[in-house]
């Protein structure tokens, strides 16, 4: 059987698609097609993935001119059909600022740029997106500007009442405190999907940590998503 | 049409000779426009006619270079088809001015110069010297640099993978910026800037000239006075979505057959990549100036010419290629446009309106630069009378690990993305040089910057040495086979006689290192005039090396386990002068340690091979350097979170010098099985001592002090907190 094929947008600007195209080939066992932004057709619509970067600079508002992109349009139709769509880093910023996804990514708590591991408590198992990953706390990378969640009370008493926070920033043994939140976000909030569950946006990096280790943890969440397709 | 006079001459930095030999090579007198290229072409920053002569004497070749210095950046073959393209390069002036632009156009002009050659960055390393933190500019500078670096080659996507950064007074008005990249290229796929073919056309692509830059080159070819910041019109802006443009249209231009020669407008902008691409290439230019995309109006052709604004290309393409050329730029959103042709004159004829503006000849003007062999004079230095003060062997530690210089660095590596590209093995907090896997591979290339400028200001010859040195061991230390340097020399006004002295000597030990190292130098800088109000930098030449790591698996950086035993291979002598030791006492006098190449070669070659060999006994390695012994095992304990139990051999009789002495050519090895080490070292005749075993979580050395880990960590974190939060 030929393998199925995935689809990650690209925007000028994009700087994490070679990773994520990497990693989703050879953990999710399916062939990539990259669309470019200005096409307006998706073709493969088993799965799209948004990656991270700094698409068309983050000028104005990370993410905020990729959300009128061709590709972006088509990405907002499929999503009212229910495929599954993954942002990662500025492909969550994009997905907030196409209002597929709950709230907003603003500067970070001391207005710097942060990269470092950061583990991550999976706090909703129950996602098509997070259920086959074996661990509660996992390690991935972090590197963003504006990776601060942030939204209205009421909306973050709906986002919890609804279990759509997926992904908190923890310590190594799952505490979730001040002191372990590298940005400043509402509740440690890492990662959340949209209400119909088809959506997941995430600020940590799963595709960085694929690598010279077969233990990391990215590989288990990759793996976990070929049930998806 | 404005009439050249003296004081237009000495503006433009042309001395009276200088402006002789101009009308002698054109046989008239130049206009503005021509005396403007002149002065940019012979600027000290794009002509090194001060260094010239004794950049010389360095050894650039060897069996693994594939370019030397003279192209956009140095290469070396790594195997497998594939090569290194790495340079480094100095945005001192510009980031004394203004931090953010000036150091992000820094990195983003390296990373030109990187991938001009065909090459995908494949990771950014940098040089910081800052002055004093007392100094009232100091933290805006850091911040701004840090920012500057960090969010250019964030957006590009390139990790920042290592580098130093280091206070010292003698940078309070003269802060030191260097960035390096590296970069990965098939070898059969490697672009020059040699033009060739009359009437092939010249394309511009990339951002749009503005007024931005003009005489930037100029102004980091004079020293800094009361009235340095009326500069600021001539620090570029930095734009990184446009460089990551230009760098994928690059790459996905360079896949078909269409270039013949490409060059980044750098410093002198159009002036220089013209200039160069076709002295090289031995030929001649029309450029059309009508046909710059121009961003403000009205810019004279004088301006166009001098303009250094950021992220622009000049390539000659093959004419049957333009269509398909100007189709890529256009994919990726780029301006680009037909501005010239090459041609068979010789000659540089520069159009704007129809009418012929300026005409000058290539050759002399690029080749026959003035060369100086200005005069030198070994400096007297005098040292401040200042009262000694004592210190214990435990707050000598904790003094030096809380220090400026040595504590821990975070607050600056967390803002430079570093996982990007996921090759990324050891960021420079984790190992002694950043280790960076050759995609799709096992291979990997380790990177290191190094320079102790205090050694250099008491010893220039001997301190530039022991920069080549360090660079090596930090290789070896990795587990790689060091290859070749970079290197980047930041020194005063050469007009000086001491200064001057300065830079020959330390060529010198850059020289004598490197030859006896097998360490040839393919590409570097110099940055001269680094000085304000008659006070000069400390001299300060950076060495940029990097080394091939044939299975990644031999890289252990800086980890060790519990129960493991670390030994010191080498000689202790107990060398305190110029060491961290003796500075924190206020001694500031005396020598660098000596430094025996045969002995560096003996040991770093005995290390390599048993990390080779013994691959699955080593657990970890560390160079030592400055702070010697004690620091270098603090700092495995810091960064491993794990005690040690450190025993002081019995035969030491000061153990003050012996713990801080600063003695060259020196590893720590960490190993799970001592018999076998021992027995490799005896036979090959090493120096090798016993010194800790890992264990507990208490720094202890028995029969003197005890700390626990976690304590260490926090003196190693405290002064950044509490310098960038106040």
């Amino acid at each position: 059987m030929p393998k199925k094929v995935v689809s990650i947008v690209v925007f000028p600007g994009s700087n994490c698609d070679r990773d994520l195209d990497i990693a989703v080939q050879k953990y999710m066992n399916v062939n990539t097609e990259l669309v470019w932004h200005d096409d307006p057709n998706i073709k493969n619509q088993e799965m799209i993935f948004i990656p991270g970067g700094f698409s068309f600079g983050d000028y104005l508002r990370s993410g905020a001119l990729a959300t009128k992109s061709p590709a972006m349009k088509e990405v907002i139709r499929l999503s009212k059909k229910g495929v599954p769509i993954i942002g990662i880093c500025n492909g969550f910023q994009i997905l907030t600022e196409c209002k597929l996804l709950d709230g907003a990514l603003i500067d970070n708590y001391k207005r710097i740029f942060i990269c470092k591991e950061n583990f991550v408590k999976i706090e909703n198992k129950n996602t098509p997106f997070t259920k086959n990953m074996h661990k509660n706390i996992v390690q991935f990378p972090i590197a963003h500007a504006q990776g601060r969640f942030y939204t209205s009370e009421d909306n973050l008493k709906r986002l919890e009442d609804n279990n759509q926070i997926v992904f908190k920033y923890s310590s190594r043994d799952g505490k979730i405190n001040k002191s372990e939140n590298p940005n400043g976000s509402m509740n440690n909030i890492a990662g959340i999907i949209n209400k119909n569950k088809n959506i997941l946006g995430l600020m940590p990096h799963p595709e960085r940590a694929v690598n010279f280790s077969e233990d990391n943890d990215g590989i288990s969440f990759f793996r976990g998503l070929q049930n998806l397709l | 049409m404005i009439k050249i006079n003296k004081r237009i001459v000495s503006e433009h930095g042309i001395s009276e000779d200088e402006f002789k030999l101009i009308k002698e090579i054109l046989q008239r007198e130049p206009n503005l426009l021509e005396l403007g290229i002149f002065s940019v072409m012979w600027s000290e920053h794009c002509s090194y006619k001060s260094t010239k002569k004794w950049l010389k004497t360095l050894p650039t070749s060897g069996e693994k270079v594939i370019c030397g210095p003279g192209e956009n950046a140095g290469i070396i073959d790594i195997g497998d088809n594939e090569a290194i393209v790495f340079k480094m390069e100095s945005h001192n002036h510009p980031s004394f001015i203004e931090p953010y632009q000036g150091a992000a156009t820094g990195v983003g002009g390296i990373m030109r110069d990187v991938f001009t050659m065909g090459a995908r960055p494949i990771a950014n390393l940098n040089s910081l010297r800052f002055g004093s933190p007392k100094h009232p500019k100091t933290k805006q500078l850091l911040s701004g640099v840090v920012k500057g670096i960090g969010d250019y080659g964030n957006c590009v996507g390139i990790p920042t993978v290592g580098g130093e950064c280091n206070f010292h007074e003698s940078y309070n008005n003269n802060i030191l910026v260097n960035a390096m990249c590296i970069g990965l290229v098939k070898k059969n796929k490697i672009f020059y800037s040699i033009a060739k073919g009359s009437g092939n056309p010249i394309i511009y692509v990339g951002a749009k000239t503005g007024r931005d830059g003009i005489h930037g080159a100029t102004m980091a070819s004079a020293e800094f006075d009361d009235h340095s910041q009326d500069s600021r019109p001539q620090v570029q802006v930095g734009d990184p979505f446009m460089e990551k443009l230009l760098l994928e249209s690059c790459q996905e231009l360079m896949k078909e057959d269409a270039i013949i020669a490409i060059q980044d407008m750098g410093a002198a902008g159009l002036t220089s990549s013209s200039f160069e691409m076709a002295s090289k290439g031995s030929c001649g230019v029309k450029l059309f100036l009508d046909k710059v995309p121009c961003r403000e109006d009205k810019m004279t052709p004088y301006e166009m010419m001098l303009s250094e604004t950021q992220e622009r290309m000049l390539m000659v393409i093959k004419p049957s290629k333009i269509k398909s050329t100007l189709r890529v730029f256009k994919k990726w959103g780029l301006e680009a446009a037909e501005i010239g042709v090459i041609t068979k004159t010789g000659n540089m004829e520069i159009f704007f309106n129809n009418s012929l503006v300026g005409n000058l000849p290539i050759k002399p003007l690029a080749d026959s630069s003035p060369e100086y062999d200005r005069p030198s004079e070994k400096p007297f230095i005098k040292f401040k009378k200042e009262n000694h003060k004592n210190f214990s062997i435990k707050s000598a530690l904790i003094k030096i690990i809380s220090s400026p210089n040595h504590s821990s660095k975070k607050w600056i590596y967390h803002q430079y993305d570093r996982s990007v590209m996921c090759d990324t093995y050891f960021s420079s907090e984790q190992s002694d040089s950043a280790v960076i896997r050759v995609h799709n591979s096992t291979k990997a290339i380790a990177v290191t910057c190094d320079c102790n400028p205090i050694y250099c200001n008491s010893d220039p010859k001997l301190g530039a040495e022991i920069g080549v040195a360090e660079s090596w061991r930090n290789l070896i230390a990795s587990g790689a086979e060091p290859i070749a340097i970079t290197d980047n020399l930041n020194f005063g006004n050469p007009e000086k006689k001491e200064i001057m002295y300065q830079i020959k000597e330390a060529i010198k030990g850059i020289k004598t290192a490197c030859e006896a190292l097998n360490y040839p130098v393919v590409s570097g800088n110099v940055s001269l005039y680094n000085e304000t109000k008659n006070k000069s930098i400390f001299p300060t030449p950076v060495i940029g090396g990097v080394g091939v790591i044939k299975n990644i698996s031999q890289s252990k950086g800086l980890r060790m386990n519990d129960g493991d035993k670390i030994f010191i291979v080498g000689n202790s002598h107990g060398h305190l002068e110029l060491s961290e030791f003796n500075r924190i006492c206020n001694k500031n006098y005396g020598s660098p340690p000596p430094l025996d190449l045969k002995e560096e070669i003996k040991n770093g070659t005995f290390v390599r091979n048993f990390m080779k060999k013994h691959n699955s006994i080593v657990t970890g390695c560390h160079d030592i350097s400055e702070g010697g012994i004690i620091v270098a095992l603090a700092e495995l304990a810091i960064r491993n979170e794990k005690g040690l139990n450190i025993k002081i051999p019995l035969n030491v009789k000061n153990s003050k010098n012996w713990l801080f002495g600063e003695d060259q050519s020196r590893y720590l090895l960490i190993v799970n099985n001592e018999d076998i080490i021992k027995k490799v070292a005896k036979k090959e005749n090493i120096k090798l001592q016993e010194i800790a075993t890992v264990g507990g979580d208490k720094f202890c050395i028995i029969k003197k002090f005890e700390i626990s880990v976690k304590k260490l960590i926090k003196y190693n974190n405290i002064w950044f907190e509490n310098f960038i939060e106040k």
